[in-house]
């Protein structure tokens, strides 16, 4: 038994040593977004103001100038056209011009785009970078965000489930 | 001996104390160097979302800059230190904070060092009482 109790230290080590490895290889993952659960927050972009946005809806932040919002885009336009789903973008950092020009390059898949040049708008939506999506219910509170461009398992693990709630 | 010189002027110039790192462009500051040295210490406190382990005050991202760019015009609006930041937690929660805050979710990080030196004097403890 006292031989045992020397081990402890080891066992103890061992358990955090493989708990901390565990923590370490998946990355800090996605970042809680202190939206969820509350109402979209107060903004006011020319062409989009929060109190515009009913749910459900989607409320996606993009750029003309952003690669992976052009490699989102099919999927937002299959979830506007195919689920009639209401999708209101935010044209972060762009002349309106060029958000203008991009979508009708690819399809509009936004009910309204506010245009948000400096950037404001997308700070009080708390975002790190473009894309970035936010899913509002029907009561209108914000049950998920997702940053960077959605896919097929994003929308139907996530966003789905989230915009039933 | 003709080097000394120029190698004890080099040695200087190395060792100086440089300005600290900062991205803060001239244009950014604010006109009274008060409000500005409160923008500035909030913003070595406040982490840049882009690059996680830098301050937005050192971070020459364009979010970092927008982030400072907010933190001013709340401050040059009379926020307190606590409500400018506060403004910004809102937004990013906890995260932006370099320094966690210190509450009931927090506790266990904040006070586990005690906690295990609390066990460690414990075993040694009785380890040394069984010895003698």
């Amino acid at each position: 038994m006292r031989r045992l109790a020397y081990l402890l230290p080891l066992a103890i080590f061992a358990v955090l040593g493989a708990y901390l490895h565990f923590g370490l290889d998946g990355g800090p993952g996605p970042l809680p977004s202190p939206l969820i659960g509350k109402p979209p927050p107060a903004f006011a972009a020319e062409g989009l103001a929060s109190t515009d946005i009913r749910g459900p809806a989607l409320v996606n932040i993009f750029a003309s100038w952003c690669a992976p919002c052009r490699a989102e885009h099919p999927i937002l336009m299959r979830l506007a056209k195919e689920d009639g789903l209401r999708i209101y973008g935010i044209a972060y950092k762009d002349k309106p011009e060029d958000a203008e020009r991009f979508l009708n390059e690819l399809g509009n898949p936004f009910v309204r785009v506010g245009h948000d040049p400096e950037g404001r708008v997308a700070i009080d939506w708390g975002i790190t970078g473009v894309p970035e999506t936010f899913a509002v219910t029907r009561a209108g509170v914000v049950a998920f965000r997702h940053a960077g461009p959605l896919t097929a398992e994003v929308v139907d693990g996530n966003l789905r489930p989230a915009l039933a709630r | 001996m003709r080097m000394v010189r120029p190698m004890l002027f080099a040695l200087a110039v190395l060792l100086w104390p440089g300005p600290a790192a900062a991205a803060v462009s001239p244009g950014e500051m604010l006109a009274d160097p008060k409000l500005e040295a409160r923008a500035r210490a909030l913003a070595r406190e406040l982490r840049c979302v882009v690059c996680p382990n830098q301050s937005i005050d050192d971070s020459d991202a364009d979010l970092a800059k927008d982030l400072r760019k907010v933190l001013r015009e709340r401050i040059e609006a009379g926020d307190s230190d606590r409500e400018a930041v506060e403004h910004l937690t809102q937004r990013y929660g906890d995260y932006v904070l370099l320094e966690p805050p210190l509450k009931p979710a927090t506790y266990l990080l904040w006070f586990a060092p005690l906690l295990f030196a609390a066990i460690a004097l414990g075993l040694a403890a009785t380890v040394f009482r069984r010895r003698k």
